[in-house]
């Protein structure tokens, strides 16, 4: 009776788990076939002989070298500034006493429920005015600080001994020397999930880019691929290789470092 | 680096005599930070309120008090946009908790292949919505996506195929053959988003509950099952008052999420607003008042309005729900 019961549990669970894989499987699948195959309705999800030369008459239909050079540049300065500035802030909260400092952390939490779409019209008004459209500026600045990456790391570092503060300062170690070469270190998971969670974020962010950003030449990969999907004409099949190549750089992501990305979603689980 | 470090550590040691303890120190490793969120994250609230009292485009601003307010709340745009919200709340949040609660007590008493079952069902959730939502919208096009290949083959189709991300009439006119206006409850398609959207996070819910399941003592449940208590009784007591901090998280979150969602609203229906403006939500509103129209006083209004909904709501489960949540 409970071996029945293990048996269908894990047949329900692995049919779960190919649905859920099944859009994937026909992206690529799809993105392997010929124009003909792709436009004609029919159950087989991958083609005979695989049209690999799709990617590359893909890759030649739309500047995606400058969408994705401009979306790394993007993300990689983003996720260095979003960690630094949350170290930092993250270590004051959590260890310095200073005057006003519950308020503003409490003013800080607050932003995290507010929805961006909220700020989304004062911001782009802002950018107008600074003349930051249409420039890196613009996609960047914004974004390299975040309430809920200090608020993990303030966590962190409250959840180190005092001890260890005591002891560096008995050894004439300041602060900053501290965070810098043992607070700092010593969080350094904490350090991993919340640049992992700022580069995804920024990979995958859509709405500030398509308002800040007009020119082809500033376009990131989300806004390029909305574009290439709504463009008069567009080939299923070569839509289909544009979402792997948009894909594919998160998925190998998180399939290297698979442990931390698990653990960034058990990290915004504590926020419970 | 060190010896910059040190240096630094100094000079704010001699100023440390002089004032407060640790403040000057303080106010440098919080500027930045605060900085960035006071200008982008704090200002642009004020902003948004003084931007709502003002009609007109870009120079030719003119302040006409809570003009763009009455406007609002007597447009059907607004009150479209806010069924449209609501709908997609009260159709994702709840069956994505539900999915994800049977599938993580599922998978915790699995113990081969957890972790890559695990890893599978956590997929969607690191894929950027806009290239899953590109792959949706051509899986559910009405003359090639294998939605309707498969209806077919099955022999279900007749002379009408579905149109799913095209189809303005509502779900239950379809399913009830006419018989309920097509105006009452969701298009289809806003219900294929939802779909959509809850295929993309219940991996994030799953792992969140998951993590829940294993904090919870074997024995426990054990001695449930020997004591005779079925598959229901063990989760009624046993595990749903265990997990409820857990599951209100989630709630709290989710319904913040669904309430903010865009992405996938744009991104499969090519503008956000879908057939006869069905999938049009309050942050499509916005943004199609900011990006299409130039309102910006009008969208600022519509903002402001979706910001005291969510403050409003979370205070709301904080009160009702939260009082239910178990904690040891």
């Amino acid at each position: 009776m409970r071996r029945a019961e293990a048996v269908l549990r894990m047949v329900l669970l692995v049919a779960g788990a190919v649905a859920t894989t099944f859009p994937f499987l026909w992206m690529l699948g799809t993105s392997l076939k010929t124009l003909m195959e792709a436009t004609t309705p029919s159950l087989r999800v991958f083609p005979e002989t695989p049209q690999w030369h799709n990617y590359v008459d893909t890759l030649q239909a739309a500047p995606f070298g400058t969408y994705f050079f401009n979306t790394f540049l993007v993300a990689f300065i983003v996720t260095g500034s979003v960690t630094v500035t949350s170290l930092m802030a993250g270590y004051a909260f959590a260890r310095l006493r200073f005057p006003g400092r519950t308020v503003l952390f409490s003013i800080i939490l607050a932003t995290m429920m507010i929805p961006f779409e909220v700020t989304l019209i004062p911001n782009f008004v802002l950018i107008t005015r600074l003349g930051w459209t249409d420039t890196y500026a613009a996609l960047i600045i914004p974004w390299c600080a975040n309430a809920f990456s200090i608020f993990l790391m303030r966590q962190a570092f409250r959840g180190l001994p005092v001890d260890f503060y005591d002891a560096a300062t008995i050894d004439g170690c300041g602060h900053l020397r501290f965070l810098a070469w043992i607070a700092g270190p010593l969080v350094k998971p904490m350090v991993v999930t919340v640049a992992l969670f700022a580069f995804l974020g920024s990979y995958n962010s859509l709405v500030w880019p398509l308002v800040a950003t007009s020119t082809p030449e500033m376009r990131v990969v989300q806004v390029g691929l909305t574009m290439f999907s709504g463009a008069e004409g567009v080939q299923f099949n070569l839509l289909m290789c544009a979402a792997a190549i948009v894909i594919a750089p998160t998925v190998a992501l998180y399939f290297a470092a698979q442990r931390y990305f698990l653990e960034s979603a058990l990290g915004a689980g504590i926020k419970g | 680096m060190d010896s910059l470090l040190g240096w630094l550590d100094d000079r704010f040691d001699g100023l440390s005599r002089r004032s407060h303890r640790d403040t000057p120190i303080a106010v440098f490793l919080i500027a930045p930070a605060v900085t960035i969120l006071g200008v982008f994250g704090v200002l642009p609230l004020i902003l948004s309120v003084y931007l709502s009292l003002y009609a007109g485009r870009g120079i030719n601003m003119h302040f006409i008090g809570l003009g763009n307010y009455t406007r609002a709340l007597t447009s059907e745009a607004f009150w479209n946009s806010f069924a449209v919200t609501l709908y997609y709340v009260v159709g994702t949040v709840p069956v994505s908790l539900a999915i994800s609660f049977v599938v993580a007590g599922g998978l915790y008493r699995v113990i081969r292949g957890r972790g890559l079952l695990r890893t599978v069902y956590f997929l969607p959730y690191v894929t950027s919505v806009v290239a899953a939502a590109t792959v949706w919208r051509v899986l559910l096009d009405p003359r090639v996506g294998i939605a309707n290949a498969t209806l077919s083959a099955l022999g279900w189709i007749g002379d009408a195929p579905p149109q799913w991300l095209l189809e303005p009439r509502g779900v239950l006119h379809l399913l009830s053959g006419g018989w309920i206006p097509s105006g009452v409850g969701p298009s289809l398609a806003l219900v294929c988003v939802m779909v959509f959207d809850i295929w993309h996070t219940s991996g994030f819910m799953i792992v969140i509950l998951l993590a829940g399941l294993s904090a919870i003592p074997r024995e426990l449940e054990e001695s449930a099952l020997i004591d005779g208590a079925g598959w229901y009784k063990r989760n009624r007591h046993i595990v749903l008052p265990l997990l409820s901090p857990s599951l209100f998280f989630l709630l709290i979150v989710g319904v913040i999420r669904a309430f903010q969602a865009f992405n996938s609203f744009y991104a499969l229906t090519g503008t956000g607003r879908g057939p006869l403006d069905t999938t049009q939500n309050m942050t499509v509103l916005i943004f199609t008042n900011l990006y299409q129209y130039q309102r910006v006083g009008f969208g600022a209004a519509v903002a402001t309005l979706l910001a005291l909904a969510i403050v409003t709501l979370t205070l709301v489960q904080w009160r009702f729900v939260g009082r239910r949540v178990h904690y040891e």
